[in-house]
Formats: structure tokens, C-alpha cells, sequence
């Protein structure tokens, strides 16, 4: 056991855990933050997804350790008042049915709208690739990522004026 | 969605409020109505009976306080499919209040809600009149006691959002200064219901309530549930269903930091009971890795699980007769006659549910208090509630099943193996125990669809028109697997669906059904069920006979369809809707196919392209009639679902065994359509005003039909067997 520092969403947190322990647990079984889920262990279904200094990793395959000295943003620290561009069209097209997965679709919408603004098909396709959907919201995720680039140019828009 | 302990909390409330101010009705008329639905409907409904005596007693759902809030129970879980808005709508729809007002709370598992259990796409099809029903009796409650207190006769008395209006004078009283009046009167048993054209929220595409939770990551699912003092637990469970623990080396385990405890444990299901061996540790990842670390013997059977024998099995099995299921005409003699006689055998795989949420439990056995409390992401907590009682021998009443969100359910989540895993896990160490199966867990361990083998028989008449047709279903029975139920004189519950009876209008038409035997392999109800299999078969079957009598398959089926008016209607909106008859560009082709299922049809155009070396799916139009759509955004969500669930069946991976174990463990191997495999898709709701049907399956089972129809006008090659890989055609 070691006392690990980590920053979560702009906080401090000192666990005592294994070093060898998953990012995914220490984050849910210690911090006490649920919003990022458990699917399969093994980096192949991105319910885990959470951002690295920008970066979405796969939590439940990235050692806590490799996370120290990181900034960590989880689903709950996406924005402050819950209304990132992704969520708000997830919300206005109604995104999620039984939403498991969505945390880990949010993780990589967001990044994926940090990097490229106007997101085509295909840089969408690529980017969300890693994340399952079992209930089958691939075709709203599609929508709702063009929609979230438009709300954050409108919002840019307005804030110049 | 509530934590475990604000639901507890309100609980509280709701007894003490149940006295003075709660609404309570007793509805003798509030069954639910009669399903005319195939026996296995009825089979996955009627495993509540002993616990629900027909009709509601006291009837909790609605909650109205002094202050004015107003509480509706969602009484039935939700796995993504709706009814935490779906229900509590339909209440506050007739009760003619605010949404915006109304707290939605997820009730536990209690008979008096009625029945909780969701499956069989029924739940807002068989409460459609019950909840509405009780929210227009409280409000004609409501109307009497402002009435008696105005003292004017209720026809001058109307509601508006949560008031009671006085129309000669407009004064207003509001429901929460109406309630405690309100409480002491008689519950009307046939209260008036609104006409169609007076909805204000049903066929409106209202936004779902816990869509708001689930994009900031607050929705509470089974997997996040905590109890002070809970204990974590990871079981290392026998490779072949039925291995038996011969001996447990726990020592390295044991060395495992955070590790507490090893034990032989068991898991319930149904008819058979699995042994397993349980790390116990204070955190998740501690017990995964001292799982890791168990060295056990297992004693195994000499016969071990095989997928290629279990199919030579099933292919022998299909040559015999079976028995007949339903008969109309005279198939047999027909046949015969025929200008044109086609056979064909269609094949389809085991497949597992895999919902995104692995299966999971917390359990608090508190034996010296004779309190089991859980907390599940559950299909049917009273049947998890009656199942726990047998098998800790305690009263129903001291057994308290809280319900989370599900992490889709499909099925899986309706028996309760693992609820009872976690009671023994719980009972054996004396302490909360919070359960979770790995992936390869959930992949490899849980109860799973059946694979099949459908063999059909079909003659065209000189006219080429479809003079007889026999389907025979030969399959492991679901019923036998749970139950032991199978006499050889019928086939057991919904083995047939939907193809038992005819869908088109055919003479002689005869569906038989011949039994397998694939003990000890656990099967359980997996989204449409046997809908998604038999339909394959069934679908593809008449896109041949259409070929083979040199027809257009659409029109084909349309001249078959007789007088079923709304199934007409919708296969004509699904030509225009498809451009059907428009030219597709060169190397593309298309395909449909048609089912009613659930007491809904539906129906889907596919179009499918190849223009370098692997086909793509193009463009999906779908078209379903499902009566009133109550809320249509979430038909269509529910459309989407079942289209994405139906690729990943028929071009993803089957489950398969070797050694007695299933081979596929986790979505490596066991894939998952993904994004960039997404078709465009359209789907158009028929508008009606006739009461509503299922959603959550019956656009399911035509979709694979559909495909490999569309594969076949652009190939020319049949796919008669499921799964299919896209770069292989």
C-alpha cells in the first residue's frame, strides 16, 4: 500500500491503494466518484473512459500510479454546471437509454471536440470507435457530437459580441 | 434516481402520509388485461402469480402532500427502455398535472404495486389502462372533495396542472390543500379516462427524466450501490457448468493484500446450482487478484459441451417430425401438389446478452434480524424477492429489494442467480456483500439465447402463390432449461413465436416443434426471444418463394397479407417510405422483411452496398405499428436499439463451446457492432389511435431477414445461417 495523490477535477485526493490498482477503482472504490463505469476490464468497451491531462484513457487498464502527477477529469467534473456542449445535446437529442456506457461516450465526445471543432462522420466514427453501445444510441451520438460542435460555435459566437 | 437510503426515507414518508393523505385506492376492476399474446408471454408474466393475486390492493403510486409535491412511483425497472418516465406519465397524464411538478421515485420490490417484472416488450402495453386509471380516479377524488367543499356538483368542476377550478366562479383550491379531503372518499372504480385528442403528454415526445442523471453521471446503477461495512466479492467459477469443486489451494490468495476470506460458494439458477469459489476483500480489485491467485481442482463431467455435437444433435433432432404445434388447412396433402416445391434450413447461434453493466448485487443479510436487504439492478424484484425467501427461509415481507437503474437488461437481468449468489455470499461471512461478476463472467456464466435450427417446407401454386407452408422449429426449450417444463405433447412457452400461427393469409399452413436437450447449458429469454431466430428463418424463407415464383418480394408479401388492414397500410407506407421502387445505384441491393411480434408489426427495408471488398450496410428504413406512440422519440430509440442489437447478432460473433466451456469471454472475442458500423437509419411510426403495443423487441427480429435479403438481390448468394461475416460474402 502507498499513499497516492491524485487531482480529480481541479481536487485533491490521498488514497492508501496498491500501485498496481486501476485508475477505475481507486476512482470508485476510494475517491467515491461512480460516474465512471466498470464494462470489461480490459480496454475494449470505453465505459471507463476518463481524461488524462486532456487525454481520454481507458481507466480500468492505466495503473493509479501513472496517474499521479496528472490532471484527471472524470464525468462529474466535465463542466461546472453541467452544460459542456456534450451534454447539452445529449440531453436535446435524448442520447442515453439505459446510459451505462454514456459517461464513457461523453469522455470521448468531449475530447474529440476539443481537438477538432467541426468534427466529420468519419473523425467521429474514429474517435468513438473505442466506446461500446449495447442499447444501440450510435446513430443519436453521431447526431448529437455535430449538434455539441454547433452549440460550442454559437457559444463562441456569442461571447465575442 | 433516489440513493438507497433517501428511498428508505421516503418509505418512511409514504407510511405516515398513507394514513391521513396519501391517495390510496383499491381497485378490484384493475387487472391487467388479458394478453392474446403466444404461451411464452404468458409464461414470463405468469411467474408472478403466486405472488399477485389478481387485481391491485391498495393501490401506492401516487403520493400527494399538504405542501402540493406530488410523488409517482415508478414501479417497474428500468433497463433503458423507458418505463421510469413511461409509467409515472401515464398517472400524470390522468391525474392532469404538471410533469414539472411530479417527483418520479423507483419503487422497491413489493406486491402491491401489482406486477413489477419487465420483459416480453409488456409494460406499457398491459399498464396502459391500469395507471391511467389510477391517476384519473385520484382526480376525480380530487374534483369530489373540492366540490363538496365549494359546494357545487363536480360537472362545475374541471383541473388544470394540479388545481381543482370551481368553472363558475374560477376559483381554484390545489391538489395539496384538496388531499387530506380527498383521502376519505370513496375510490371510483371506473373513473373516466381522457379521450386521445385531450393528451397532453402521451404521443409527445416528452424528454426523459433520468436522461438529465445519466449525461453527468449520477444515475445510480446496481454497480454503485454502497452499504457501510459491505464486503467485495469475485468468484472463480467452475469452467463447465456442471464442475464440481474437488479441492481450493487459497494460500497465495490469502496473501493478498485487502483479501479476507476464500469459500466454496453456489449460485441458484433455477433448476441446477453452480459451484464456484469466492474471494472476499475490501476492495474489488484486491478479490479480482486474489481470484487470480485460487489454485482449484474442479471434478468435471466426462461429457463435456461441444458446439459442433450440440448442432449435429440439433441437425439430427430437426429430421424427425417433432409434434404439431397449429394446423390450418392440410398441409401435408397440399404440399405435395405444389407447381413449385422448395426446402430450406436456416441456422442461428447461443448468444449472450452482454449488457454494458456487468451483473452484479449488494446484499445485507442481517440473520439475527431476519432482514435480507438488496440492492439489484433486477427485471422482476418480486420474483427475486420470492426466490430469496425460499432459499433463506424467511418471510417475503423481511425481504426488501431495492431496484437501481439497469445497465441494460435484455433479459439477462430477469432471473435472479445472482441475487441468490450474493444471500448466500452474505450469509455465510455475516456481513454486507457486494457482488461483482468480471466480463468473462457475465460472457461465459450467464444463461444465454438458444441456438436453433428451423427447417421450412413451401409449395407455390401454378399462380405462384404460397398454397402450403410448413415451419418446424427445432430448438432447446427456454421453459425446460428454467423449469423442466416439457410434456412432448406441446411446445413449451414461446418456443413458436411468432411464426405458430400464420402472419400471411395461407391455406394450409402447419408450424411443428421438435425438442433438444442441451442440459446443462442455462438459457434464458434474450431480447424478441425466439422471435429473433424463428423469424430469420421464417422471412428469409418467403424472400425464396417470392424468387422462386418470380416475384417482387414486397409485392409478394403484400398480396399474401388479407384483410389485416393496419399490416397493409404499413407495408404500402414502407414502399413509398423505402423509395422501394426507385433504382439503386450500381452494386447496391435491397431487401425486407416483415413480423408481428409483441402484438406489434414491424418491418424493415435494408440497403446494402459493394463497391470494394466487404459489403456495407447502407441505409436501414424502418416502419412499426404500435398503436398510440406514447412517448414516439423513445419508439424510435427503442427501433434504433433493436436494429443495432440485430446487426451485432447477425454479423458478430456467436457464443460457442469446447471442453464444456463457452469460448467467447469478452468483447475481443465477442463483438459488438460499434460506431463506425452504423447505418444510416429512418424510422417512420404508423399514426393511429388504437391502444399501444410493444416496443422494446419487435423491430428486432425481421432486421436480419431483412439484410440477408438485401445481400441476396445484390449477390445472389442465400445466408441461411447466423452469424455472417460482412468481408466473407
Amino acid at each position: 500500500m502507498a499513499a497516492i495523490k491524485l487531482s480529480i477535477n481541479g481536487k485533491s485526493y490521498e488514497i492508501d491503494v496498491e500501485e498496481d490498482m486501476p485508475l477505475l477503482w481507486a476512482i470508485r472504490d476510494y475517491v467515491g466518484m461512480t460516474g465512471t463505469k466498470f464494462g470489461c476490464g480490459i480496454a475494449q468497451c470505453g465505459a471507463c473512459t476518463v481524461h488524462l491531462n486532456g487525454t481520454p484513457i481507458r481507466s480500468c487498464s492505466t495503473p493509479v500510479t501513472v496517474a499521479v502527477g496528472k490532471k484527471i477529469t472524470t464525468i462529474e467534473g466535465v463542466s461546472e454546471a453541467n452544460n459542456h456542449p456534450i451534454q447539452q445535446a445529449w440531453v436535446e437529442l435524448q442520447v442515453p437509454q439505459c446510459g451505462y456506457c454514456q459517461s464513457g461516450q461523453i469522455m470521448s465526445a468531449v475530447a474529440l471536440l476539443e481537438e477538432t471543432a467541426q468534427p466529420t462522420d468519419e473523425d467521429i466514427d474514429a474517435a468513438m470507435q473505442g466506446n461500446i453501445c449495447r442499447c444501440g444510441t450510435y446513430d443519436r451520438i453521431r447526431k448529437a457530437i455535430h449538434r455539441a460542435a454547433e452549440i460550442k460555435s454559437d457559444n463562441k459566437t456569442l461571447s465575442k459580441k | 434516481m433516489q440513493s438507497a437510503i433517501n428511498r428508505r426515507k421516503f418509505l418512511r414518508t409514504a407510511g405516515v402520509s398513507a394514513s391521513a393523505l396519501a391517495i390510496g385506492f383499491y381497485f378490484p376492476s384493475c387487472k391487467e388485461p388479458e394478453k392474446p399474446e403466444p404461451a411464452g408471454i404468458i409464461e414470463l408474466f405468469k411467474l408472478n402469480v403466486d405472488d399477485n393475486p389478481v387485481g391491485m390492493a391498495l393501490n401506492p403510486f401516487v403520493t400527494i402532500e399538504p405542501s402540493g409535491a406530488i410523488t409517482v412511483m415508478a414501479h417497474k425497472p428500468d433497463m433503458g427502455q423507458g418505463t421510469f418516465q413511461s409509467m409515472p406519465l401515464l398517472i400524470a397524464e390522468e391525474l392532469d398535472v404538471d410533469l414539472e411538478q411530479v417527483t418520479i421515485k423507483q419503487a422497491f420490490g413489493d406486491e402491491k404495486y401489482g406486477r413489477q417484472g419487465v420483459g416480453g416488450s409488456a409494460s406499457v402495453r398491459t399498464m396502459w389502462e391500469p395507471m391511467r386509471k389510477v391517476g384519473a380516479a385520484a382526480r376525480e377524488m380530487l374534483i369530489k372533495a373540492a366540490a363538496d367543499r365549494w359546494e357545487v356538483e363536480t360537472k362545475d368542476c374541471s383541473t388544470n396542472n394540479g388545481k381543482v377550478i370551481n368553472t363558475t366562479n374560477q376559483e381554484s383550491l390545489t391538489y395539496g390543500e384538496l388531499v387530506e379531503a380527498a383521502s376519505k372518499l370513496e375510490v371510483p372504480e371506473e373513473p373516466t379516462l381522457k379521450s386521445p385528442a385531450d393528451f397532453k403528454y402521451i404521443g409527445k415526445s416528452v424528454p426523459r427524466p433520468d436522461v438529465e442523471l445519466k449525461v453527468r453521471g449520477a444515475a445510480n446503477f446496481g454497480m454503485d450501490m454502497k452499504k457501510e461495512g459491505m464486503v467485495y466479492a469475485s468468484v472463480e467459477r467452475a469452467p463447465s457448468f456442471s464442475a464440481k469443486v474437488k479441492n481450493i489451494d487459497d494460500s497465495e490468495a490469502l496473501k493478498i493484500k485487502g483479501v479476507e476470506k476464500v469459500l466454496k460458494t453456489e449460485r441458484t439458477l433455477m433448476k441446477s446450482v453452480l459451484e464456484g469459489v469466492a474471494v472476499i476483500a475490501d476492495n474489488y480489485w484486491a478479490a479480482l487478484k486474489g481470484r487470480k491467485a485460487l489454485k482449484i481442482e474442479w471434478e468435471e463431467d466426462e461429457k463435456l459441451l461441444d458446439s459442433e455435437k450440440i448442432f449435429e444433435d440439433i441437425r439430427e433432432k430437426s429430421k424427425t417430425d417433432g409434434i404439431e404445434n397449429h394446423s390450418v388447412g392440410a398441409f401435408e396433402k397440399k404440399f405435395k401438389t405444389g407447381d413449385i416445391q422448395l426446402t430450406q434450413e436456416y441456422e442461428t447461434p447461443f448468444l449472450a446478452h452482454s449488457a454494458m453493466e456487468p451483473q452484479n448485487v449488494l446484499v445485507d443479510f442481517r440473520e439475527e434480524e431476519g432482514i435480507c436487504e438488496i440492492w439489484a439492478p433486477t427485471q422482476f424484484p418480486q420474483w427475486a424477492q420470492g426466490e430469496v425467501s425460499k432459499y433463506l427461509g424467511i418471510d417475503k415481507s423481511k425481504i426488501i429489494v431495492h431496484v437501481s437503474f439497469l445497465g441494460g437488461g435484455f433479459g439477462r437481468r430477469s432471473i435472479p442467480d445472482v441475487i441468490l449468489e450474493g444471500c448466500h455470499l452474505s450469509k455465510a461471512i455475516k456481513k454486507p456483500v457486494k457482488l461483482v461478476w468480471s466480463r468473462e463472467d457475465d460472457t461465459m456464466q450467464s444463461p444465454m439465447r438458444p441456438g436453433s435450427l428451423n427447417t421450412l417446407k413451401g409449395a407455390l401454386d401454378k399462380d405462384g402463390k404460397i398454397m402450403a407452408l410448413q415451419h418446424k422449429v427445432t430448438a432447446p426449450a427456454i421453459a425446460y432449461s428454467l423449469w423442466g417444463n416439457y410434456d412432448g405433447e406441446k411446445a413449451p412457452g414461446g418456443v413458436m413465436e411468432p411464426i405458430g400461427e400464420p402472419f400471411y393469409t395461407i391455406p394450409n399452413y402447419q408450424s411443428r416443434y421438435v425438442f433438444v436437450d442441451v442440459d446443462p447449458i442455462p438459457l434464458v429469454w434474450w431480447r424478441s426471444v425466439y422471435s429473433s431466430t424463428n423469424v430469420f428463418a421464417h422471412e428469409s424463407f418467403i424472400d425464396e418463394l417470392a424468387i422462386a415464383a418470380k416475384k417482387d418480394p414486397l409485392t409478394f408479401r403484400i398480396d399474401m397479407i388479407g384483410e389485416k388492414e393496419r399490416d397493409k397500410k404499413l407495408l404500402e407506407k414502407l414502399k413509398s417510405a423505402s423509395e422501394w421502387e426507385k433504382p439503386l445505384p450500381e452494386g447496391w441491393g435491397r431487401g425486407l422483411a416483415v413480423s408481428h411480434s409483441f402484438s406489434t408489426t414491424a418491418a424493415h427495408v435494408v440497403e446494402v452496398s459493394k463497391t470494394g471488398a466487404a459489403l456495407k450496410i447502407e441505409r436501414v428504413v424502418t416502419v412499426i405499428d404500435c398503436g398510440i406512440a406514447v412517448n414516439p422519440d423513445n419508439v424510435k430509440a427503442q427501433t434504433e436499439g433493436n436494429i443495432v442489437m440485430a446487426l451485432t447478432a447477425a454479423i458478430k460473433d456467436p457464443i460457442t463451446f469446447k471442453d464444456g466451456r463457452v469460448v467467447e469471454s469478452n468483447f475481443h472475442n465477442y463483438r459488438m457492432l460499434r460506431i463506425n458500423e452504423m447505418p444510416k437509419v429512418e424510422i417512420h411510426i404508423m399514426q393511429n389511435e388504437e391502444a399501444p403495443t410493444g416496443v422494446g423487441e419487435p423491430a428486432l427480429p425481421p432486421l436480419a431477414p431483412a439484410l440477408c435479403n438485401a445481400i441476396f438481390n445484390l449477390t445472389g448468394k442465400r445466408i441461411r445461417k447466423l452469424p455472417f461475416d460482412l468481408g466473407e460474402v
